[in-house]
This record gives structure tokens, sequence and C-alpha cells, in this order.
């Protein structure tokens, strides 16, 4: 049976009041679709995960779905401060946000450990830094084989990973080139797993380069179509980084009633992520096209003959 | 009036301090424009490792972020983020890593993380990211700030990422897999660290500044080495490289 449904049906059906939610991507990849459907059915209370937290959760916040925020680098990449974020936590505007902080390693070794099921992952990192005096989740153990004490994090198992990817089947079986991120050990860590792809594709296609499935369909719980549904952050080989929107969002994040004006036009003003495509207009998805640069081709090889 | 920026001789600077590397990790802005004329300069064998998963980077234009998709096109290797930070940076494979801050201390100590309270916070910063082990892991680390009393600080509100914590052999105590910082780059001059105390001291200025110019800009009495020198300027072909190849719209040279 097909799991292909709209992001209106996905979220409604997977993403619930008091969730944990990791819209995962590490700049490549990142499903703002996902994030302002969440927005426009008023999702509440939702602890969000992800390593950079970017313009995405800078926008969650400020429509006020989140009450805790875990994560290991607050800014905008490249350009500065997360304005929204930092309201809620310097001032509690639009309402107090606790908390989690780690760095990027310890945020992968949390995924890693969520993912294989372990109850917590060793890692050299934090040793000298400040970090685990303010985070108790952090904590050293005694290496059984004698080299000492060694800094461990707990595993991270949000309730839904939500990973968008270039293209997938209807089973959610899912191809990604470029920059992996987190997107594999995220979705593998989840109880409920939503695949956003640029294409559905058959699964031959998936199945004549298997090198490239991040994830298979087995963890995928539903699939949705969502062309441009990373904009303004970017998909390898099919729209490059927006970076004039990442310097925009500098500006106009910086006030709160600003910013609401902004989610007023392109997240509640429009229902679907096919509505702000029309909206942004062909001009700037011409912008964002690149050229093209074929990888070459692999020979996997036929075998048939029985040995 | 000299004829090229401060931005251009900390770029020169640092790409120098790279001679014969092999591996770095790349940040955006002055170290991403460093790394790519070191490539071009005094070390040719040098490859680009970014955070977010690439190794032998060779981008065809300026990256905004440490995750652009021209980073990905020709390099020599996507790897997914644990293998990057595990195989690559925990195994003590990355040579040398650029670090930026927004409070150093005199033990190259740095806060990237809060001004003020972390629980009440006066200003919030982006955090860690992966500089935490970087600063731990990679075998030195290179530091570029502009010289300023509320970035050269007394006194750490947190200390994000470890330099040499104290001074004297309380990193090495630590066991950490890097030695540290091995250099401060800033506008005005070069900092090294004392071999023994650990540390930081004025090693090299760059032409037209003063030790007390530099005094003025930094909250505690200054350490000068006794072998003081002057960095020279950037040549005529760094210059060249870092206009007209580089960086042409002058982003990141102001």
């Amino acid at each position: 049976m097909s799991k292909v449904a709209t992001m209106k049906e996905a979220i409604a059906e997977l993403v619930h009041d008091g969730d944990s939610v990791a819209i995962e991507g590490f700049t490549h990849l990142i499903c703002f679709a996902a994030g302002h459907e969440i927005i426009r059915q008023r999702r509440r209370d939702l602890t969000l995960c992800r390593l950079t937290p970017d313009l995405i959760y800078d926008q969650m916040i400020a429509a006020g779905c989140a009450r805790r925020l875990v994560f290991s680098y607050l800014g905008n990449p490249g350009v500065g401060s997360l304005y929204a974020v930092r309201r809620a936590i310097e001032k509690g505007v639009p309402a107090p946000l606790e908390v989690e902080e780690y760095s990027h390693f310890s945020m992968v070794a949390r995924y890693i450990a969520g993912a294989s099921h372990l109850p917590f992952y060793p890692l050299h990192s934090l040793d000298g830094s400040d970090l685990p005096a303010v985070n108790p989740r952090i904590r050293k153990v005694e290496d059984p084989y004698g080299s000492g004490p060694i800094t461990v994090v707990p595993p991270l198992n949000p309730d839904i990973t939500i990973v968008h990817v270039q293209r997938a089947d209807a089973q959610g079986n899912a191809h990604i080139w470029g920059l992996l991120g987190m997107q594999a050990e995220a979705a593998f860590a989840a109880r409920r797993v939503i695949v956003v792809a640029e294409e559905i594709v058959d699964e031959s296609v998936i199945r004549a380069d298997p090198n490239r499935t991040v994830i298979p369909g087995l963890i995928v719980d539903a699939v949705v179509h969502e062309p441009y549904g990373a904009h303004p952050s970017y998909v390898q080989g099919y729209y490059d980084r927006d970076s004039e929107a990442y310097l925009a969002w500098d500006t106009l994040s910086r006030d709160h009633e600003t910013l609401l004006g902004w989610l007023d036009e392109w997240v509640y003003g429009v229902s679907s992520r096919a509505e702000y495509v029309d909206k942004a207009g062909a001009a700037v998805w011409e912008r964002l096209k690149p050229a093209d640069a074929w990888s070459g081709q692999v020979n996997y090889g036929m075998y048939c003959q029985s040995v | 009036m000299s004829d090229y920026t401060s931005a251009e001789m900390m770029i020169a600077a640092s790409a120098r301090e790279l001679a014969d590397a092999r591996v770095v990790f790349v940040g955006v802005g002055l170290p991403n424009i460093a790394c790519n004329l070191a490539q071009r300069t005094v070390a040719p064998q040098l490859e680009l490792v970014y955070e977010a998963g690439v190794y032998g980077a060779r981008p065809s234009r300026l990256p905004l972020s440490i995750g652009d998709p021209c980073l990905v096109t020709g390099a020599v290797a996507v790897v997914p983020m644990p293998q990057l930070f595990q195989y690559y940076l925990q195994a003590g494979r990355i040579d040398v890593g650029f670090l930026g801050v927004a409070q150093i201390d005199r033990y190259g100590n740095l806060n990237t993380t809060v001004i003020g309270d972390y629980h009440r916070p006066k200003v919030r910063l982006p955090g860690s990211g992966g500089a935490c082990e970087i600063a731990l892991m990679c075998q030195r680390i290179l530091i570029i700030a502009r010289l300023s009393r509320r970035t050269f600080v007394e006194r750490l509100d947190f200390v994000t990422s470890p330099g040499f914590l104290g001074g004297g052999d309380e990193r090495s105590r630590l066991g950490a897999i890097g030695q540290g910082p091995s250099a401060v780059i800033t506008d005005m001059g070069i900092f090294r660290f004392h071999p023994v105390t650990r540390e930081m001291q004025l090693s090299s200025l760059h032409p037209g500044c003063t030790v007390e110019g530099v005094q003025e800009q930094v909250s505690w009495p200054l350490q000068v080495s006794e072998s003081l020198t002057v960095t020279p300027p950037p040549s005529s072909e760094e210059l060249r490289i870092m206009r007209e190849e580089l960086d042409p719209a002058g982003r990141l040279r102001q």
C-alpha cells in the first residue's frame, strides 16, 4: 500500500501537541514546508531538536509552537543571529523557551545512540568546556577497560523525524546525495518518520542505485511529494540555497511584529507549499536553478547465473 | 596609508600559518579565503574539511555558509557526519582548525555561548557548533579575531571551547587529542603562546601598529615576546589572488 499523503494529512496524523520533533538536514535538505504546515496547524508545546535550529525553528518558535529546544548551534548560518530564538531565551517573547544545549559532536552522538538503541554514547569531547556544568545530561563514566573517565551523552529519540530528500518511492525508500547531515540517524532514532521528496519515483529507480539509499521504507510512516519544500535551504542538484532569503531574514526577524507579519503573508496566508511556490514566482526558482554537473555512472553488474 | 585592508593582512597572515599543512578544518568568512589562498601559495597539498560533511572541497565560489552546495560539487568525498566527527576529527587526522570567537582570554580559551549569566544571558550567542571538539581534537588551532577589550577579556563569561585552560600543563593533563591554540591572528598583530606558562604573547606586529596600540585593546597586562617582529605585509601576489580570484566582489576583504 502506498504511503503517499499530502503534507496537511501527514502532519495532522503524525505530529501531536507535546511531541519531540526533529526536522533535520545540515544546511542542506531542511524541510521548511513541514515546519510551515506545523505552524498552520497550530501545534503547541513541542520539543524541537536540531543541530542548527536555522530559520525553520526561528519561525516555529516565533509562532509559539515550542516549549523546549535541543540544539548545538544557534545561528543564522554565515549571517548572524537567530533573533526569534534569542527573544524567547533573553526576554520570554512570545513565550519562555527551555534550552538543552550540546556541541555538534555530542548531538551527533545522541542521534547515533538513539538510532542504535544504546543507553549512552561515549566521546572525547566537552572536557574543559562549561557545557557539562549547565547541562546535567552530559555525564562521565569510567572506561571499564581502564583508560579513565570518558564523557557520555544519552540517546535522542524524537517522537517524529521529518526528512527532506531528493527522491523517494511510494514506500519511502529514499535517495539522498550531497551533504547527508543527520538525516539517516535522526530517522532511525525516531518513533515515527515522514519522508518529504522533491520527486516520487518508481521503486526501480531506487533499486538501480542502492548505494544512494539513505532511508529505507521500513522505518517510514508517510511520504509527501513537495517540490521546493526545502526552500530557502537547498536541494543539491535541484535548487541553490537562497542566500538572499537568509540575509533578508536577518533584517525582518529583528522585530517580533515584523516577523509575525512575514508569517501572516508566507505561512498563514498560503494553504500549501505549492501555493508558496506560486506566490514566490518563477523568477525566484529560475535564479536558484544550478547548471548541471552529472556524476559518472557506476556498473553494479548483473548476476543471473546460479552458482 | 597602506594599500591593503586589515582584513587582507589577516587573511595573508592566516594563510602563511598553513605552510605545509595537509588537512584543515575550515570555517566561513576569513578562514575560508585564507585556506584557499594557502592552497594557491604555501600549501598546495591542503585539503579543506567542512563540518557539514565534506573532505577535500574545491569551492567554486565564496560560500555564505559551511553547508553550501558548492562545497560538495567537485569534492574528494562527502562524509556522513558521524564519520566526519569520529574517523576524521576524533581520530586526530586534522592538522589545523580555524576558530572565531566572541571572547578570548590570555590562555586561548574561547567563548561563543553567552554574554552574562548562562541562565539569564544578556546576549545569547550561537554556542559551540563544532567548535568545542575542533578546539580539543585538531592538532593545532588558529584563532582569528579583531582586537578589542570586549573580545580580549580578563575572564570569560563562559568557556565554550578550551584552549590552555588555566595555563601551564592544565591542557595536557586533560588528555586532549590536539595540542591547542598555536596563534591568534588579529588586525594589529599575531600572538603565540609561551611554551611553559601557555600565556598569549605578542609575537609579531603588523606594519604601522605599536605595542601600546595593541595593549589598549587587550584587558590584561600584555606579554610581549623577546623576539617581537614585524609581520611582512601582503605581497602583491597574495593581494592579486585575493582580489582577482577569491573575492572579486570584496565581500570579505573590507
